[in-house]
């Protein structure tokens, strides 16, 4: 059985699945029921500061994007941090953490950029027992509106400066939580550094409108009419979650920073594409709030099992093993030729393949053949762009082949060369550059 | 009358019984039924399902228009192609037509529900009385038209759109043909044959005129005389006879007038039925017959067939239904002798059959089924009057491809043809084709001779 223990920044879980700072954190009831259930750890919904709490609408708080059978693949909320005041959300985790003593618990925070604030609140929450603390840099809505959330993660020298006071004002380890809504994550996550984080989670929700209602022309999730963008989370923001943690982890400045994963994780597989892009552990929120805890159930099981089919035995021989092969288009292999091969005994015949190619691609794939309908690859014309393969609606009909080296490439009338080679030498390229004589 | 009854008589069942077997078939999809069952359309290239369709409707577009919550826009690809896409939605063999190409078979063994889901865009669009289609500006020109089943009715609806004026001519008490008469109950409850006539005929320039026949009222003659053109859609109106002992007895019955007695009765319960039933045939007509039959309160419904069951004309998934609802099919039995007493049926006689050097013949070996009533279903002939000297082939009229026949100005199409198939999607495409026939010839005609320089 494979070990899924899992130590990040020294905060010990029985498994690297937490759910994520949200609407399932917010109180005892919910978080009791989590452990139950079999999560490793939770990071509690956002405290605020001592004082009235901030009010959330009483309208709709959620949008969403489905697919044809009412999957839920995206989804948006306009939620703000936890409304309930802070000395009952303490009380509460502190008798938690009690009863689940080997399960990890995080606080995350929010108090307006000004260091009295940090420093008050954070005493408070040290006495909780709570393992360590995650900065909510990353809210997009509502609280950004007040200088709070992402409007601290969109300027590094904020991030910095706060993370600074933390690290001056507690023991307990400090997660900073970055905002994808910026152009070049590596930026928050260096200042996180400078400032002496001792990890980054990332990404918090993205701004969005779901949808719009056509009969109303308002934005959904409307409330009396009117929309406000929202953070979007779910399945469909994985890719662009993948490539931030990738960007972190291979960036030189922050090479080997902890990560906590965060962005879409449904299933074991997803979890284990973060650790493997460099995540230490993974945060999950919609697929919770889709499916109810029990969820985590099969994110375990399905990763232990992968873990033991492959002989892995524990998240330190997976996390990051596949940072090494994130690379810049730039040292993408030149010589390396691929094209499509359409298995006929798998084909059913739709000819997705041949019109996708046909009107929007290379001309590479044929539809009849002496006056039969046929879908073949001309390997003449294929340039191995692997859209056919992602339209294909059957998996493993279609696959991309390497030609091996000396072979002939039909279409370019060259013979593979067994060298790597990539655009930085190559000749069309204007700043390429020559070895020296 | 109790269930078990003997002889040939009605009452067999409760009144509750009676609306639970006689309702719809398939339950109309609802919404989400419809998202879920479209979203497996593929939206092929070139798709396969769209060719096996004889009216050609854009299959992947109709699909995909129903998955983006446009049902009326799918409605619109449907009649588009075919102005009885409601009807054919619940009686075409999708399986061995479009649903047989689909490529989800290969697959997982299992189609888009085509057919439902042409259904469920064609009912909201009717429902709402939407029409996609208007007259077009009067041309002057009045075709006649004879017959208003599936090929007339298609073929009138055409000829409006170009702005012609159509007459129909039926023989019968209301227009539909088959859709009214022939098609089982449970296929097109709740009046949908009319229903759809009416929404044909909301176009406009359509004449019905029932009640009068071919050959008896007038003849084909007249109406070229009297018309700039003609549309002969006038189906099979003859029925195959046994030609053995016993044919004339009391029980022995057409299944064709069975099925039309059956869907013209407002309670069922006055339908009589024996309590042991044959039926001879192996079409859809066998069993639609006997399925009803069953449905009626028969306790033995018997198919006999003198073929087997791979020679059936009626699809796979009509005999499963038939088996399903208590039907037995027996192959290889060929009627040779109807046993009566005292006037009427008492059971039928039939051999054994084979096939031997590719030639079906009986064994000598015979048995008897006992029955109560005989319905036979062994086919339709053409049989009509008053058409002249317009030439045929095979019993069926001769038409090329843009149904002409023999005669100038005079188009045929639906059942009654050589190229007919006994589907009323393919006599759709033929009445619908024709008028575009028509339609061109006026066209062709009415261009004014031009002066090369």
């Amino acid at each position: 059985m494979a070990d899924l223990r899992n130590n990040f920044v020294g905060i010990k879980s029985p498994n690297p699945f937490w759910l994520a700072s949200a609407p399932p954190t917010d109180k005892a009831y919910n978080v009791e029921r989590a452990f139950k259930a079999g999560w490793g750890g939770v990071v509690w919904k956002t405290l605020g500061s001592e004082g009235p709490p901030v009010v959330n609408v009483n309208g709709p708080r959620y949008g969403a994007i489905w697919g044809a059978d009412r999957r839920l693949l995206g989804l948006n909320n306009i939620e703000l941090i936890t409304d309930r005041p802070l000395q009952v959300n303490l009380q509460e985790m502190k008798q938690v953490k009690m009863n689940w003593p080997d399960r990890a618990l995080i606080a995350s925070i929010m108090v307006p950029c000004v260091e009295e604030e940090w420093k008050a609140i954070l005493p408070l929450v040290e006495e909780t027992g709570a393992d360590g603390i995650e900065l909510n840099f990353g809210c997009p809505h509502g609280m950004s509106e007040r200088g709070m959330g992402s409007a601290v993660g969109q300027v590094p020298e904020y991030i910095e400066m706060v993370v600074r006071w933390c690290k001056q004002y507690t023991r307990m380890p400090v997660i900073t939580k970055l905002t994808p809504n910026i152009t070049d994550i590596r930026n928050p996550a260096r200042a996180a550094k400078r400032g002496g984080t001792d990890a980054v989670s990332l990404i918090n929700t993205i701004n969005s409108i779901t949808s719009v209602d056509l009969d109303n022309f308002a934005p959904v999730p409307s409330v009396d009419g009117k929309g406000s963008h929202g953070g979007y989370c779910g399945p469909a923001v994985k890719p662009i979650a993948l490539n931030m943690v990738s960007e972190i982890a291979r960036d030189p400045e922050t090479y080997g920073l902890p990560i906590s994963g965060i962005g879409g994780v449904t299933t074991w597989r997803d979890a284990a594409e973060f650790l493997v892009l460099g995540a230490g552990n993974v945060q999950v929120c919609t697929a919770a709030m889709t499916y109810g805890f029990k969820i985590v159930q099969e994110m375990i099981s399905g990763l232990s099992d992968w873990m033991d089919e492959k002989g892995h035995r524990s998240l330190s021989d997976i996390t990051g093993r596949a940072v090494p092969n994130v690379t810049d288009w730039k040292y993408l292999n030149l010589n390396y030729v691929a094209k499509a091969h359409i298995d006929q005994d798998a084909c059913i015949k739709c000819g997705r393949c041949h019109i996708a190619c046909e009107d929007t691609s290379h001309q590479a794939i044929t539809s009849m053949v002496n006056g039969v309908r046929h879908f073949e690859v001309m390997e003449d014309e294929c340039v191995g762009c692997n859209l056919c393969v992602n339209v294909c609606p059957v998996e493993n009909c279609i696959t991309m082949v390497g030609l091996e080296p000396g072979t002939l490439d039909q279409r370019t009338g060259k013979v593979v060369e067994p060298t790597y080679a990539n655009w930085t030498t190559h000749p069309n390229n204007p700043m390429a550059q020559v070895a020296a004589e | 009358m109790h269930r078990l009854g003997s002889g040939i008589a009605g009452g067999r069942l409760a009144p509750a019984e009676y609306e639970q077997n006689f309702s719809d078939l398939h339950p109309r999809f609802d919404k989400h039924e419809a998202l879920v069952a479209s979203d497996r359309c593929y939206f092929c290239h070139d798709a396969p399902c769209m060719t096996a369709c004889p009216t050609e409707i854009d299959i992947p577009l109709f699909i995909r228009q129903i998955s983006t919550a446009n049902p009326l826009g799918a409605a619109r690809t449907i009649f588009s192609q075919n102005i009885l896409g409601g009807m054919c939605a619940r009686v075409c063999p999708t399986e061995t037509l479009c649903e047989q190409a689909c490529v989800r078979n290969t697959a997982e063994d299992r189609p888009v529900d085509i057919g439902r889901l042409q259904r469920y865009a064609t009912d909201i669009a009717m429902e709402q009385g939407r029409q996609f289609f208007h007259r077009g500006a009067a041309t002057g020109k009045t075709i006649a038209i004879v017959g208003a089943g599936p090929a007339g009715l298609a073929c009138a609806h055409r000829l409006a759109m170009h702005g012609h004026t159509a007459v129909i001519f039926d023989a019968r008490e209301k227009a539909g043909g088959l859709n009214e008469y022939g098609i089982a109950t449970y296929k097109a409850p709740d009046d949908f044959a009319q229903k759809e006539v009416d929404y044909l005929l909301a176009i406009g320039g359509i004449d019905i005129r029932n009640g009068q026949a071919l050959g008896r009222d007038f003849s084909l003659q007249d109406l070229a005389a009297d018309y700039d053109a003609v549309f002969l859609g006038i189906g099979l109106a003859g029925v195959n006879g046994l030609g053995i002992e016993g044919e004339e007895l009391a029980g022995v019955d057409d299944a064709v007038d069975f099925i039309a007695y059956l869907r013209q009765a407002d309670n069922k319960a006055d339908v009589p039925i024996g309590r042991r039933v044959v039926v001879l045939g192996g079409g859809m007509t066998a069993v639609d017959a006997a399925v009803q039959a069953k449905l009626l309160g028969a306790e033995e419904v018997t198919i006999c067939y003198r073929r087997g069951k791979e020679h059936m004309n009626a699809s796979e998934f009509e005999q499963d239904l038939a088996a399903s609802k208590g039907v037995t099919i027996r192959h290889w039995l060929a009627p040779k002798r109807i046993v009566g007493k005292d006037g009427a049926v008492a059971g039928i006689e039939l051999e054994y059959t084979a096939l031997r050097d590719g030639h079906l013949v009986g064994t000598g070996e015979t048995g008897v089924i006992a029955a109560d009533q005989i319905f036979k279903a062994i086919g339709q002939s053409f049989k009509a009057s008053g058409l002249g000297a317009l030439a045929m082939e095979k019993g069926r009229i001769v038409v090329d491809d843009h149904c002409r026949t023999s005669m100038e100005r005079v188009y045929a199409g639906g059942d009654c043809v050589s190229r007919g198939e006994d589907l009323t999607v393919s006599a759709v495409a033929h009445g619908r084709d024709a008028a575009e026939a028509i339609h061109s010839a006026f066209a062709v005609a009415g261009q004014p001779a031009v002066a090369v320089a």
